[in-house]
């Protein structure tokens, strides 16, 4: 849907250069929520604006369905844009025009008159749950009103792709969710190909199918979200779900490490789980296999979009042989099982 | 001392004068935003990476602007007699007032429109230009109607300078206000005639600043 071909967008100021997005490549498959995180100044809203040249980029080329968008005419690139919708960070509406007058902008931009701008608004108002609020103005709104009319407004052409700037870090976290429920909802119906730029870890985590990590002007990490938070490759990575899943155990649980009897040895593992065995009773079932004691000192579950995904940290105690047959156990269902040094 | 006839007359020789000014003000506050609109607009677009942007075309646009508005009125006034006489083929009276108010409001309300129309989030022009806007509809879909507010307030500070300008173009002839305070209260010594002159010009500011005050706070409440 969208490739991404060696892009590099340099600013020139009268002093100096900045590079902004550096030989990046990338690909976005159709009817896919894409993520892409970064800290701020990363180039992440450079590279959403190369998407549909708000941006122009200094090199490389942005094919959206077969089509290169760099090498547009701009009358060209005008009728482009209808189709690649937009949603910002502080919404950016009109203050000038009621909600449905900002729903029917883009209509009007695209030569749309009186009725079918109408009916079109209509639907979409509905789509997004504010169709009493057709008469309000802007700042009659909630954050996460705003944001809906947004939706709507970015939706009003059909677009492809949905370019999403941030479009959730003014809001509450629980209107965060309610938002990303709907643009979820808004990706399934339709559909619709949504690229989501972001800095929390947290958005990315539960909307998104694959995330793109950018890091000083790179990408420095490319892959599905899952398999990012079960096995990231790089600092930056870790850092980010570092903020979002907390693997570190509390020292004073990894203390009370004392139930030794002769014979026996004791082992802190931390076991990592990912979808269908979320569901399984695999530590009773390996309690009742093996002879070992199984103490649970930390567990979370947690939901990665829709898929369980959780870590545990187990107490074994038993002989030698028990344990690591336990352990053997575990590995088997292909969870990832690692040691813990205990204090 | 009290003689009826006397006031009747200054009445009268008032309101005329009263009239003459209104008319002025409002024409040349009108063709002033007929071509000082356009002027602002585009020392806005054409600005570095704005929608029109276009260093050339600003920067001399730029440096007219200025050189008009640095000079003042009065000698303004008289410099462009010659184009005054060429255009309404005298230079004294209401009509020919019209032709320096104009040209000398016409800058200052660029400038007054450029400052309006910079108040207005790049954001919002973003979104517009993400929706795959032209030029055209950026500013007539969203800088104009989102500056709608400041525009107005604009206007009534437009109309209040006009107002003290013609009342310098009255003492060359210019008619309004101006040339009674000047003929009758300050050639002939009639200090009534220059004090009602002096009131209703302070009326006169008041109510234009009340008109576009009440306007912007209409459109802004509009939007609440």
């Amino acid at each position: 849907m969208i490739k991404i071909n060696n892009l590099t967008k340099i600013y020139h100021t009268p002093t100096r250069e900045i590079v902004a997005l550096e030989k990046v490549d990338l690909e976005v498959e159709k009817g896919e929520i894409f993520g892409i995180i970064g800290l701020s100044g990363a180039g992440k809203s450079t590279l959403v604006r190369c998407i549909n040249m708000l941006e122009k980029p200094t090199e490389g080329s942005v094919i959206i369905d077969g089509t290169d968008i760099t090498g547009l005419t701009s009358r060209e690139l005008l009728s482009a844009r209808q189709k690649i919708g937009m949603i910002f960070q502080h919404f950016n509406l009109l203050s000038s025009r009621t909600v449905f007058g900002n729903v029917a902008f883009p209509l009007e931009i695209a030569g749309l008159t009186g009725g079918k701008i109408k009916d079109r608004v209509g639907e979409l108002l509905d789509l997004v749950g504010l169709s009493d609020r057709a008469g309000s103005h802007p700042s009659q709104l909630s954050g996460g009103q705003k944001q809906r009319v947004g939706i709507a407004r970015a939706l009003a052409n059909r677009p492809k792709i949905l370019l999403s700037d941030e479009a959730t870090s003014a809001l509450d976290p629980q209107t965060t969710g309610s938002i990303l429920e709907l643009l979820k909802d808004i990706n399934r119906r339709f559909n619709l190909t949504i690229l989501m730029i972001a800095h929390d870890m947290n958005v990315i985590k539960r909307a998104c199918d694959r995330v793109a990590v950018i890091d000083r002007s790179r990408i420095v990490e490319v892959g599905k979200v899952i398999d990012i938070f079960s096995n990231p490759q790089t600092a930056v990575s870790r850092n980010f779900i570092g903020s979002v899943i907390d693997k570190e155990v509390p020292e004073h649980l990894l203390q009370c490490s004392n139930r030794q009897r002769p014979g026996t040895i004791t082992r802190l593992i931390g076991v990592s789980f990912i979808g269908d065995s979320t569901g399984k009773p695999l530590i009773s079932s390996m309690i009742k296999k093996f002879d070992v004691d199984a103490n649970i000192l930390y567990g979370n579950i947690d939901h990665i979009k829709d898929i369980p995904f959780g870590h545990l940290v187990l107490e074994l105690t038993g002989e030698p042989g028990q344990v690591a047959g336990a352990l053997d156990y575990l590995c088997g269902f292909g969870l990832e099982v690692e040691a813990i040094d205990s204090v | 001392m009290f003689d009826p006839g006397a006031y009747s007359w200054m009445a009268e020789k008032v309101l005329v004068a009263t009239w003459e000014t209104i008319y002025m003000v409002l024409i040349s506050t009108s063709l002033s935003y007929i071509v000082g609109l356009p002027l602002g607009v585009v020392l806005v677009t054409t600005a570095d990476r704005h929608i029109l942007e276009n260093r050339g075309v600003n920067r001399v646009l730029g440096y007219i602007v200025n050189a008009v508005r640095s000079v003042p009125f009065i000698i303004f006034l008289i410099l462009i007699i010659p184009l005054t006489r060429i255009i309404v083929g005298t230079s004294i009276g209401t009509a020919a007032s019209i032709v320096p108010l104009t040209l000398a409001a016409i800058p200052f309300v660029a400038r007054l429109v450029e400052t309006s129309l910079k108040e207005i989030k790049w954001e919002l022009v973003e979104a517009a230009l993400s929706m795959g806007a032209n030029a055209w509809q950026v500013i007539s879909k969203v800088l104009l109607p989102e500056a709608m507010p400041s525009l107005s307030l604009g206007v009534a500070i437009t109309a209040i300078n006009l107002v003290g300008y013609s009342a310098m173009a009255g003492i060359v002839g210019g008619g309004g206000l101006g040339t009674l305070a000047y003929y009758y209260g300050h050639q002939r010594y009639e200090n009534d005639i220059m004090w009602v002159t002096v009131i209703v010009l302070v009326l006169l500011v008041q109510l234009v600043q009340m008109g576009g005050d009440a306007l912007a706070a209409k459109i802004s409440n509009r939007r609440r």
